[in-house]
């Protein structure tokens, strides 16, 4: 082996970037069947009960907007849900590990890139772990349901949140396995994840909870209640759903606003 | 010296040296001073050790030359690149064999290389022919497909320093890198850095082995506390000081009237009667050894064997800091 065989030209911060990109990718096909349970088993299950198990044995929610199936109004709740949980399985639970048992991430922080990168780049992966978990709802809404859900897809509105969504679930997935510890995980998952996910505005438009103000009024501090919505508008705005202004600001002011806490919190776990 | 001819110089020396530091400095938060105005330079293709017991900073000192660890004083070049000012052009440079195992353990042995090489900006078909090349030099090609967590402690090593090496580093870093190895893996590796050096690598690396020290490096700084006690060839390290010379000396005859004739001779401190054998235990004095061989037949001994062991780089530790290198 000659001493310097390959004069790396190419060793840009850009080719580290998709360099790391593709590895994060790589370790999704790799796992592929663990990928699809870990994704599908959520949103199935909350499927099946709601708009099959439900409607069949007479026991059922009411869609509020007259003759709408309850399939309809949980179909973009459950896309919303799939997303966020891929952003935490995604980002921050291999993160927690990472920085807490494992060092991998040492090597990772090794590649010729600025650190801020390497973390962008957590981002990055895990957003498009979120889209395809977005995509899988799809089959799933199509099949199990005993009423099915009436999509009015409004294609402009599905890509804009069909992006940004993803990335609001990943940025929040970076923030979070930056600043907890393994032990905490239960914890992360009580006082976190339960609560956002029961009250992201997932089985009912956000609207409804006028009758709840204070509820309507903390919950918009919860990116989920957002990211529902904004499927809402672009699957089925004739539920009603939040100003389309509204989303979009919080679906770009939430990942960038947790974008940058999770670097911070990512250039502190790596450097001392 | 004019300016210019000092910049010169100082370009030549950049050159010359892979790796340059002066008053590098790290105080943690909380105020440890973990490394403390190290002043430091290794030649290119020089392979230069770290020597310090548990805690005396090599890791820190290892950390700062590869952009881990942000100094808190002084300065620090890798092949003339400042860490604090282009992280990145160095982390280009460097290749880093941590502590601790930091092997991707979501990927195969291959994908380890392969991914490390498209990090470093090689193309698909480059990284493949790469990571076969290593895979087969550093005997790991059967095991290409395995998962790393299946690799035994020094085939994780030789992957470890596999992938550091894969993008062609101008310098190597490796901290520690027998700590917790099998002898025969350890004698492995100590060949494998030998042939690295042979082919000009320059590397760094840290041990609290004394032998390895001796064994591997050109040259070797002693730390402690954070800094550098003494610094320089095995040999000239054990020269600089008065540590103890061990002349082994095998006779027919009485032991014990040898060694108590042996304790006459100028030059010796001690002597004693070991393992079918007498011990002279001398501090650097010339032409010891005829005036013993002389001292020994004038006794009425006739000498068979004669051994001289030179002091080691643990008594040069020893008489440094006033204890042992090994907790
Ligand atoms: N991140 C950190 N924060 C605070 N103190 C630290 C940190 N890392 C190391 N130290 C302290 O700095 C000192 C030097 O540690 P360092 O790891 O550099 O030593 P070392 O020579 O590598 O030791 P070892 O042989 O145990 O690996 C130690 O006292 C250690 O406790
Ligand atoms: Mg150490």
């Amino acid at each position: 082996m000659s001493r310097r065989p390959v004069e790396a030209p190419r060793a840009t911060a850009l080719a580290a970037f998709a360099g790391l990109l593709l590895r994060d990718l790589r370790v999704v096909t790799n796992e592929r069947g663990r990928f699809l349970l870990r994704t599908l088993s959520q949103p199935l299950l909350l499927v099946f009960v709601f708009t099959y198990v439900f409607p069949k044995i007479g026991q059922g929610f009411r869609a509020p907007a007259g003759d709408e199936s309850f399939t309809t109004v949980l179909v973009p709740g459950v896309i919303a849900i799939a997303v966020l949980i891929k952003g935490i399985q995604a980002v921050a639970l291999p993160l927690v590990q990472e920085f807490g048992y494992t060092s991998e991430i040492e090597d990772r922080v090794m590649a010729p890139l600025p650190v801020w990168a390497v973390a962008v780049e957590k981002i990055v992966a895990g957003a498009v772990q979120g889209l395809i978990a977005a995509l899988l709802v799809f089959p799933i809404a199509a099949v199990v349901p005993a009423e099915p859900a009436a999509l009015q897809i409004s294609w402009p509105a599905l890509v804009v949140v069909g992006l940004l969504a993803p990335f609001a679930a990943s940025a929040l997935g970076l923030a979070l396995g930056t600043m907890v510890e393994p032990n905490q995980v239960p914890l992360m998952f009580s006082v976190v994840i339960l609560p956002i996910t029961f009250l992201g505005a997932t089985y009912y438009p956000w609207a409804r909870l006028d009758a709840i103000p204070w509820l309507q009024a903390v919950t918009l501090l919860n990116p989920l209640v957002y990211m529902a919505e904004g499927y809402r508008m672009a699957l089925t705005p004739q539920i009603g759903h939040m100003p389309g202004v509204a989303i979009y600001a919080a679906l770009v002011a939430f990942p960038v606003g947790m974008g940058v806490l999770g670097v911070r919190g990512f250039r502190r776990r790596v450097l001392s | 010296m004019t300016g210019s001819a000092a910049a010169v110089d100082r370009r030549a020396t950049a050159i010359e040296h892979r790796i340059a530091t002066e008053g590098l400095t790290k105080v943690y938060p909380g105020g440890l001073r973990a490394v403390d105005g190290l002043d430091l330079r290794v030649r290119g293709g020089e392979i230069f050790g770290l020597l310090g017991p548990n805690g005396a900073g090599k890791t820190t000192t290892i950390g700062m030359l590869t952009t881990r660890v942000v100094p808190t004083g002084g300065v620090a070049l890798v092949d003339g690149i400042d860490v604090s000012a282009d992280p990145v052009a160095v982390k280009r440079r460097i290749g880093v064999v941590p502590q601790t195992n930091t092997l991707d353990r979501s990927l195969s042995v291959r994908e380890n290389l392969l991914f490390h090489c498209r990090y470093f900006g090689m193309s698909g078909s480059q990284a493949r022919a790469r990571a076969d090349e290593l895979l087969g030099r550093f005997r790991l090609a059967e095991r290409g497909d395995a998962k790393v967590e299946t690799l035994s402690g020094g085939m994780a090593q030789r992957l470890m320093v596999a992938r550091a090496l894969a993008h062609a580093p101008a310098v190597l870093f490796l901290d520690e890198p027998t700590t917790g190895l099998d002898p025969q893996s350890r004698l492995a590796l100590w060949e494998l850095l030998g042939e690295l050096h042979a082919e000009g690598q320059t590397i760094l690396l840290t041990t609290h082995a004394m032998d390895e020290a001796d064994r591997l490096c050109e040259r070797v700084a002693i730390m402690d506390a954070g800094r550098i006690l003494a610094l320089g060839s095995p040999s000239e390290l054990k020269r600089s000081l008065e540590a103890e010379t061990i002349v082994t000396m095998q006779a027919d005859g009485d032991l014990e009237v040898l060694a108590a004739a042996l304790g006459d001779v100028p030059g010796v401190t001690s002597t004693d009667v070991h393992d079918g054998a007498v011990r002279a235990f001398a501090g650097r004095v010339a032409g010891l050894l005829p005036r013993l061989v002389l001292r020994a037949e004038r006794a009425g001994t006739t000498v068979t064997d004669v051994s001289v062991t030179e002091p080691t780089l643990e008594t040069v530790f020893i008489a440094l800091t006033g204890k042992d290198l090994r907790e």
